[in-house]
């Protein structure tokens, strides 16, 4: 780069500092890319994997139509109250199980026998308890981003070191001001990572619990689309899903960055 | 906690003026070895305003004193007494603990300002306080930085203005400066005993260091290690106020650190001794 001219080296510092926001966004276009040629050299079955264009055209009909915005909205919608309702609970307890060592004892072998049951595997009861309606999408969505954000809470407050409480006791912080100093900044960069798990956790759920009774959203537009065997929807609807995880992967880290400015990682 | 003791009734001449007193003062720590003596039966009388510290070995149980008196770990036996003043508003002590202890997800301000905030001081007076401090310390144009954008130097003396802008009865030190190198060590000692002479607080200060224990201490408890005891007391003889440098070119300084090496020689080649013993 020691002859770079001058626009061009300034372009280069912009993208320096991007670098793997731009490697983020360029890996999943040259994937696209690869796709659409396979498809339009008859290389691959169309009936089972369309080509990229023939998508992206369903997806523009998709959106003209409302139709996506519709199951979109749908499903983020309840991804939202399934993150409150499944999250702020979480957080709290897993610092108060973080925090005392007795209720550490009492919960610790209740959430480690719960943890590994797949959550899918709970649909059926889910339904049964919760009817058909809103309330058992959000519960699958709050029951699969509950674990990660838990887990990660307690090991956040236990990784704290323990001079930091020392501090917090000598200068006369109790209760809900230790909670609040301490224990829960100093638990951020794992309740972080759990809320990453839990939002990919919840995108998965989401999708599976739409596909069973539900009129709206991204997993009951894939399912409607398999009956109608209208395999570009199916696709619109794995490419939204997959945009989401991107963006949210994305916005998440860049919250990340801002309050978390002690851990950065460069 | 054994820092809600009641102050005892002041009896005889000059038994007001004691701020401490610690009586066969014992701490056991029960280890998968089996109990483990670290400190002995010290017995301690530390009179108001007095620049106190400790030297010895290290493990001898210095910093273990230092929590005992914090209230952050209990004795196992003996007495501890803290003559505070019931009327009074202050914190009993606020301590400046060994290594880093600053909150790396606050900002320098935020740090200083801790033991206020947590005592609901009102915002006016926490400004004008950590304002202060972090002026008297050189931080003012860092007050929005964090701890990890500081050198060790910075973060120590905000360490410092962070038990000081709490204005505690006592002001308890451990090896505040012992991470620095000789230029930030003799600046802050300056400093610290610039501010010092403000305020007249009753100080434990631990060090490991002769030197720093007769450039700035009043009174120097030489302990002994394995298990930690009294090795002797020994008064400063040097008026107040202190300028380091000075202080230090004074041949009478180089003879009294000698002197109080002699107590500290022993007990270092017994420590290691005993350390070689158990190694093999
Ligand atoms: N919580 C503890 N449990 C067991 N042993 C401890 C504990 N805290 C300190 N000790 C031991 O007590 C001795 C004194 O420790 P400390 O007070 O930190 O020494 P110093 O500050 O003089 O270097 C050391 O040998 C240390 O290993
Ligand atoms: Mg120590």
């Amino acid at each position: 780069m020691s002859v770079a001219s001058p626009s061009s080296s300034a372009l280069f510092k912009l993208l320096k500092g991007k670098r793997e926001l731009i490697l983020n966004i360029i890996s999943p276009l040259l994937m696209l890319l690869a796709w659409e040629i396979a498809a339009q050299m008859g290389w691959i079955d169309v009936r089972f994997f369309p080509a990229p264009s023939k998508i992206f055209n369903t997806l523009l009909k998709l959106i003209e139509s409302g139709a996506l915005w519709r199951h979109l909205s749908a499903s983020m919608q309840r991804l939202f109250w399934g993150f409150l309702f499944g999250g702020i609970p979480a957080l709290l307890l897993g610092i108060a199980m973080g925090l005392n060592r007795t209720f550490r004892a009492v919960l610790d072998p209740i959430v480690s026998a719960t943890y590994p049951i797949p959550k899918s595997a709970i649909l059926p009861l889910i339904l049964l308890i919760f009817g058909l309606g809103e309330a058992s999408k959000i519960v699958m969505v709050a029951v699969g981003i509950f674990y990660p954000i838990l887990i990660n809470t307690v090991a956040g407050v236990l990784e704290i070191n323990a001079i930091y409480f020392d501090v917090s006791r000598n200068f006369g912080a109790r209760g809900w001001q230790v909670f609040r100093t301490v224990a829960f900044p100093g638990a951020l960069p794992l309740i972080m990572t759990g809320i990453k798990l839990g939002v990919g956790m919840g995108l998965i759920l989401i999708s599976l619990a739409e596909m069973v009774g539900a009129k709206s959203g991204l997993g009951y537009m894939m399912w409607n689309a398999w009956e109608i065997l209208s395999v570009e929807t199916m696709y619109v609807g794995l490419l939204v899903i997959a945009a989401l995880g991107i963006v949210f992967t994305l916005v998440l880290t860049e919250i990340e960055r801002l309050i978390v400015p002690w851990k950065v990682t460069r | 906690m054994n820092m809600a003791q009641q102050p005892i009734a002041a009896t005889g001449a000059g038994a007001d003026d004691i701020k401490i007193r610690m009586s066969e003062l014992s701490k056991v720590f029960e280890t998968r070895k089996g109990p483990f003596v670290a400190i002995d039966q010290l017995s301690l009388e530390i009179p108001q305003g007095c620049f106190f510290m400790i030297v010895g070995p290290s493990g001898c149980g210095k910093t273990t004193l230092l929590r005992i008196l914090a209230g952050l770990e209990s004795q196992s036996s003996g007495e501890l007494i803290i003559n505070q003043p019931k009327t009074s508003q202050r914190p009993g002590n606020s301590m400046v603990f060994q290594g880093d202890s600053l909150f790396p997800w606050m900002s320098v301000f935020d740090n200083a300002a801790y033991g206020l905030r947590m005592r609901r001081r009102p915002v006016a007076e926490i400004n004008e306080i950590v304002g202060h401090y972090l002026a008297r310390t050189g931080l003012r144009k860092f007050r929005d930085s964090y701890p990890h954008q500081l050198s060790g130097g910075m973060r120590q003396r905000v360490s410092i203005a962070r038990a000081f802008a709490n204005d505690p009865d006592i002001l308890l030190m451990d090896e505040p400066f012992s991470a620095l190198d000789e230029q930030n060590k003799l600046l802050l000692q300056e400093e610290l005993l610039k501010i010092w002479e403000e305020t007249r607080k009753t100080v434990m200060f631990i060090t490991h260091s002769v030197d720093e224990a007769v450039t700035l201490g009043d009174r120097i408890l030489v302990m002994s290690a394995h298990p930690g005891r009294a090795k002797s007391i020994v008064d400063v003889p040097f008026a107040r106020p202190r300028s380091v440098l000075e202080l230090r070119a004074r041949p009478e300084y180089g003879e009294f650190v000698y002197h109080i090496w002699g107590h500290l020689r022993d007990e270092v080649d017994r420590a290691r001794a005993l350390d070689e013993a158990s190694a093999s």
